[in-house]
């Protein structure tokens, strides 16, 4: 394979191509750190990259493929699925003896001295950790500007945001500077940037997945989960990092589904579609969505349909107040956790001058930026004394509303929602900064879920103004097997479409030509 | 619902240990009453009837047993502490002569 296809394949043809012994792991490697040094300076995707120890790990992979071919096919069947294949991970996974800012200034200089349960895993698994990708400040933004460090350019659009908080988890897919990356969800953090840079990005069930080693927003509601160019892809690296860890008490028991490691392909997938149940919620067509937006998810609807599936129209009436809900749950949650940055164990410090008090005040008025600022207060407020059962409790009885109306939808024998991940397509920089409730709404459509505790995920489904649309599914507690495979057979469906063979336009920009 | 005044706005900023300026809290206040705006409407909702959630799926939570075993080494720990001196971490003084108490 050349570099260029090198870069552009995905996990499962990387594999095979492995297995056959028609590419290698430092072949790979060296594709994906040229494109990353010649068109980073333009994309922003990357904080941190780890390039000494990515390179021992490709090494070991070929090592392990070159003795397995020569053993024999049961020796290559026994492989690990991620053996040799690249992943970036948002700079909020703790990698032992690597810089972790959570895209914060207050984490400036912190090395962790540990790793997170899912780097554990990855690395068991043979995956090669390629780097550290940019996010907005402690996961909270839609579009990555709030990062401190650095802005993330969509590779669709050079102008544009590539949406977040997991911007630089999608912007690296998207420009193929890696076949995988993790990502996490709190409101839709990964699922709005795969949206906008047209990839596969999944919030897995709360609990699917340990958060031990993982920057923490609101517990209650972060998950982490994968983006991928395809549904396979996505499921390959669900599988190494999900399961029950002893390190995190709200990682469930919940048995792990072989079937991801076999989603249907082709025909067999499209087939599968035939017979389901998609419920359609009239609530996610929200006022203020882009017609473009709601022409593509009612095509891909309209396609779903054509292969045999039930599609019917139902309402969630609590969606409505799961913006405001999520406002106060998420930011009260945020308050409690990032109380911890005090200056004094780890991070910048502002201790110093003055007393203890003044101390603390320095190190957080200086290190958190505007957004995580606004979520603290409001968090603090919504738990005050003579605030709390007003704002704090009614929220949690509003989000009892919104679990209903996904168990009703359940209890009724649909397969899953379908529904538009984002309202738009990616917006331009600046868009939406001055006014932060706009910001907010763009996460509409996918906070709901995370209400629930419910998996979802975003799959292509056309472009609208030439930039990407995301189909949204949401599912069942831990149905995430199935869902990929419904995200396989809209791939199969698709296939031929148009618009599934455009590259993101300004990639050749990106590096002033070559790619 | 209230709306949010100034000394509001300040007190919130001084439990949540926010040093911020003058400006930074005018900006803030204006920000926030915008959002509780939002929050206001969740008032309309009827939940009398409701249980609050706190957390949707529901699973029973093992804890780990409770064995010892290898923790990180005390260097590794400190090492990303502004001040740390002999595996300690370097703290101010949390009671002065003037503390009243």
């Amino acid at each position: 394979m050349t570099a260029a296809e090198l870069r552009r394949a995905s996990a499962q043809q990387l594999r095979d191509a492995y297995k056959a012994g028609s590419a290698t792991a430092v072949e790979l490697l060296a594709a994906l750190y040229a494109a990353i040094d010649r068109e980073d300076a333009q994309l922003g995707a990357w904080l941190y990259l780890r390039r000494e120890e990515a390179q021992a790990e490709a090494l070991a992979a070929d090592t392990r493929y070159a003795a397995a071919r020569a053993e024999g096919p049961a020796a290559l069947a026994a492989l690990p699925p991620l053996l040799g294949i690249p992943v970036a991970l948002k700079d909020l996974v703790n990698l032992i003896n690597t810089p972790t800012t959570a895209g914060s200034r207050i984490l400036e200089g912190y090395v962790s001295p540990y790793d997170a349960t899912i780097a554990t895993r990855l690395k068991a698994a043979g995956a090669i950790l390629l780097g550290k990708t940019n996010m907005d400040e402690f996961a909270m933004g839609s579009s990555t500007e709030f990062s401190a460090y650095k802005k993330t350019v969509n590779p669709w659009a050079r102008d544009r945001v590539p949406g977040g908080s997991s911007g630089g988890s999608a912007a690296a897919v998207a420009a193929f500077h890696a076949p995988l990356s993790i990502g996490t969800d709190t409101g839709g953090s990964i699922r709005q940037p795969a949206s906008l840079t047209g990839l596969v990005g999944m919030k897995p069930t709360y609990g699917r997945v340990s958060r031990y080693g993982i920057v923490a927003f609101a517990s209650s509601l972060d998950q982490v989960g994968p983006f991928a160019r395809t549904a396979h892809d996505a499921a390959l690296l669900l599988h190494a990092i999900s399961g029950r860890d002893a390190h995190d008490a709200t990682s469930s028991t919940e048995p792990l589904d072989a079937q991801l490691l076999n989603l249907p392909a082709g025909d067999a997938a499209a087939a599968g579609i035939k017979g389901r149940r998609f419920a359609l919620p009239k609530e996610y067509f929200v006022a203020g969505m882009e017609p473009g937006v709601e022409q593509a998810v009612r095509e891909a609807v309209r396609a779903l349909e054509a292969a045999g599936a039930l599609v019917e129209e139902v309402s969630l009436p609590a969606t409505e107040h799961a913006l405001a809900t999520y406002y106060i749950v998420a930011p009260a949650e945020a308050s409690a956790n990032l109380a911890r940055f005090d200056g004094i164990r780890y991070g910048a410090s502002g201790h110093g001058e003055g007393n203890l008090l003044d101390g603390y005040l320095a190190t957080r008025g200086r290190g958190f930026g505007p957004e995580v600022r606004r979520r603290i207060m409001l968090g603090t407020y919504a738990l005050s004394a003579g605030y709390y059962d007003a704002y704090y409790v009614k929220a949690q009885k509003v989000r009892t509303l919104i679990a209903q109306d996904f168990e009703r939808v359940w209890a009724a024998g649909f397969d899953a929602i379908v529904a538009p991940t984002s309202p738009q397509v990616a917006w331009r920089f600046g868009a939406k900064m001055a006014d932060p409730i706009s910001m907010y709404l763009s996460d509409a459509c996918t906070l709901p879920a995370n209400m629930a505790g419910l998996p979802g995920v975003s799959i292509p489904c056309g472009l609208s103004e030439g930039l990407p649309v995301g189909l949204q599914l949401i599912g069942r507690p831990w149905s995430e097997a199935s869902l990929l495979t419904i995200a396989a057979g809209y791939e199969a469906l698709t296939a031929t479409a148009a618009w599934r063979s455009v590259e993101p336009h300004d990639l050749a920009a990106l590096s002033g030509g070559a790619t | 619902m209230s709306k949010l005044t100034r000394a509001e706005v300040e007190k919130v900023a001084a439990l949540a240990r926010l040093g911020l300026t003058e400006a930074e809290l005018s900006k803030l206040e204006g920000e926030l009453n915008l959002i509780l705006e939002q929050w206001a409407r969740l008032a309309q909702v009827d939940t009398s009837h409701v249980a609050a959630t706190a957390q949707t799926i529901v699973q029973p939570m093992p804890l780990r047993d409770d064995t010892p075993g290898p923790s990180l080494p005390v260097d590794e720990v400190t090492r990303n502490a502004p001040a740390h001196v002999g595996g300690l971490i370097r703290v101010q003084a949390i009671l002065s002569e003037e503390a009243d108490g």
